[in-house]
């Protein structure tokens, strides 16, 4: 398994260093009014970054949850149509997703996995080599749709990879009381395939992993599950408050190191990246992030139109009427 | 859509052909999987076995194991399955096996598959045609017998379709699985083995709804084998003289207003039947629509022959669920004999 060059490190530097500056700034924007919600990936950035370096652009498909900000990032996604599923413009988001090779945002949990499924059994027929990634969190797992999903995958030996950040916590619910046996790892043996679990707050450790899980899958060897182990350092969503199901001081013990200073450290120490080059990433963060806060701030607003629009190939008769009330009721 | 005109074995073409539904169907199948090598059909049993109701029947032997496979028992990955593999380019063509276990699949069938071409602007449509047996008659066990048209026909995003004859049955799926958008098709299972004359070049139209019979005294709007009893019981009345114009929907999402609407204008009484409960039926969404349109011309209350609001009962109280032709009967006079307090 190939090592990331030095030039492809330092991208993946300023990508964790993007992903968690935009997450922080998006929080403090939903107080200013800006954005509606959001559920912040703080702590995730070591797992996205290194799962999206593991994958081919070219011929991979992420089949996301909605707490993927530094994937997509990593996966360039355009961020402003993902954040399009945030700020109340479009649900799944607007950006293109077949361009991206990413799936609009999913709300509901678990429901993903059989997606990934059945692209992944389209490679298989096509012959093609793309591996399908699925995304779940801990308590994703608890879901019929996630034991379906591996099931079928197992039982067709198909090119997908289930990338479960447990991040130890459901909104409220701990992973003791989601996850029976604690291991979610554990699980992949009675599929039929590998699981594994990983320290998710080492990002070339995740990296590495999914790309030997890639690299089975590509090899027709079927299916892995990889557990990447974080904790999940901020509320749920920006309208969540942990204060009510866990202290600060749990936070503090339980968290660990941060995956992001984590990973700047053993950049520096490795000399990937130096203090010039850590200070001129933060600075064009934050010429980066203006211009997201800019493009929020003169978003205009989305015509009623378009309300009608792709619901069906072709306008029905029914949709036709109902727009054409709209219309009039708009003017009246 | 173009039809194939056949050799027969005495070497003559024809295009008419008596068929049950369930052949009809198969042979629908046969031919989109003939015409896009894209089309892909799976779900329980319906490989080797060739579906419990044998619908498809001889598939997997003549268009192999990866066009037509079995599944694992899951119905909500079966769909989930579908919207990956309509993201991957393909058009699925899943089964399950009967009305009452599309509920597992509730989920996947709302939130994702009706959703996915809205929710990514038009780059994701899901052109997935679900098959499912449906309805009742067939003296089956619990959840082998329901009607479920009506949740179906709730969710923007969806296409509803259930055909009433062999004839419509081959056309309707063929147009269902080449329609751009999802559909859900519901197969009258009870009248899987009636057999009729298929005419498989001529469709006689595919969208909307189709008067089946003509009359001028009151319309029947009704669909799936529902069609059958209602046309039974225009037969019966006309032995009094009266003329009843049956419309089957076919369509019930979208539903054809405009024919609707032209039957019941000019018929000026209208009685939907549907074996499905009653309330938030689809007969309440068809008597609304015509009294939006034709308030003043109506010469009685739009009658509902329905159902009742219990779950769908056992082989032994069946026939006192699903509309007989006598309450059908009943639900005409109501109307004919309607006056004005
Ligand atoms: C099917 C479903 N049920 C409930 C919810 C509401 N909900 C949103 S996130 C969430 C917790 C999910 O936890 P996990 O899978 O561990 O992911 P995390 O949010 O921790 O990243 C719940 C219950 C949902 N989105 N989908």
């Amino acid at each position: 398994m190939p090592e990331p060059t030095r030039e492809q490190e330092r991208e993946l530097y300023t990508c964790v260093i993007r992903a968690r500056a935009l997450d922080v700034e998006l929080v403090r924007w939903h107080r200013q009014g800006i954005i509606p919600g959001f559920p912040p990936s703080i702590g995730h950035e070591a797992t996205q970054v290194g799962a999206a370096a593991a994958l081919d652009r070219t011929r991979d498909f992420v089949f996301p949850m909605y707490r993927e900000l530094g994937l997509a990032l990593a996966m360039g996604v355009d961020i402003l149509g993902y954040l399009g599923n945030h700020n109340g413009d479009w649900n799944g988001g607007s950006f293109d997703p077949v361009a991206s090779r990413f799936t609009p945002i999913q709300s509901v949990v678990g429901s993903n996995g059989p997606h990934a499924v059945g692209w992944a059994l389209g490679q298989k027929i096509d012959g093609r080599d793309g591996v399908a990634l699925a995304c779940i969190g801990d308590g994703g797992t608890s879901q019929g749709d996630t034991h379906e999903a591996m099931n079928f995958a197992g039982v067709w030996k198909l090119p997908v990879v289930f990338l479960v950040s447990n991040n130890q916590w459901a909104i409220s619910v701990p992973l003791a009381e989601q996850v029976a046996g604690g291991s979610i790892a554990a699980r992949a043996a009675g599929y039929g395939f590998p699981g594994v679990a990983i320290d998710g707050n080492d990002l070339l450790a995740v990296r590495a992993a999914v790309m030997d899980a890639v690299e089975r899958a590509r090899r027709g060897e079927g299916p892995t599950l990889i557990e990447s182990r974080i904790y999940r350092r901020g509320p749920h969503a920006t309208s969540d408050d942990p204060g009510r199901y866990r202290t600060l001081e749990d936070e503090r013990r339980d968290a660990g190191e941060d995956p992001v200073i984590r990973y700047r450290r053993s950049a520096l120490e490795r000399d990937i990246i130096d203090e010039s080059f850590v200070a001129e990433v933060d600075s064009e963060a934050a010429v980066w992030l203006e211009g997201i806060r800019s493009y929020l701030t003169t978003l205009p607003p989305r015509g009623g139109e378009t309300l009608f629009e792709n619901v069906y190939a072709e306008l029905t008769d029914d949709l036709v009427e109902q727009r054409d009330a709209w219309a009039q009721d708009a003017r009246a | 859509m173009t039809a194939t005109m056949r050799a027969d074995s005495d070497g003559t073409s024809r295009t008419t052909q008596t068929l049950s539904v369930q052949q009809a169907l198969n042979r629908a199948l046969a031919d989109e999987l003939e015409a896009d090598p894209r089309m892909l059909v799976f779900g329980e049993d319906v490989g080797v076995l060739g579906g419990v109701f044998r619908v498809t029947d001889g598939l997997q032997a003549r268009f192999g194991a990866v066009r037509v496979f079995d599944t694992p028992l899951a119905e909500s990955a079966i769909l989930g399955t579908a919207v990956g593999l309509a993201i991957a380019g393909f058009r699925p063509v899943p089964e399950v096996q009967f009305d009452g276990f599309a509920y597992p699949a509730f989920d996947q069938i709302v939130s994702q598959v009706a959703r996915y071409r809205y929710r990514s602007r038009g780059r994701l449509p899901m052109p997935i045609t679900l098959r499912v047996p449906s309805y009742g008659g067939i003296r089956a066990p619990e959840l082998h017998g329901e009607s479920t048209e009506a949740f179906w026909a709730h969710v923007a995003g969806l296409k509803v379709v259930s055909p009433s004859n062999a004839h419509e049955a081959y056309h309707l799926l063929r147009a269902s699985i080449q329609d751009p958008d999802p559909v859900i098709f519901l197969e009258p299972k009870s009248r899987y083995w009636q057999k009729s004359e298929v005419d498989l070049a001529r469709s006689g139209g595919v969208r909307g709804a189709r008067i089946v019979r003509p009359g001028t005294h009151l319309s029947i709007l009704s669909w799936g084998a529902m069609v059958d009893r209602a046309l039974r019981a225009a037969d019966i009345a006309a032995e009094d003289g009266v003329e009843t114009e049956v419309v089957d929907l076919r369509w019930l999402s979208p539903i054809d207003t405009a024919t609707i609407a032209e039957s019941v204008g000019r018929t000026r009484r209208a009685v939907v039947v549907h074996e499905a409960a009653r309330t938030a039926g689809l007969g309440a969404e068809v008597s609304a629509r015509i009294t939006e349109r034709l308030f003043d011309r109506l010469r009685a209350p739009v009658q509902r022959v329905t159902g009742y609001d219990v779950p769908t009962p056992s082989g032994a109280l069946e026939d006192e669920q699903i509309p007989s032709v006598h309450r059908i009967l009943l639900g005409m006079q109501r109307v004919l004999e309607y006056r004005r307090g």
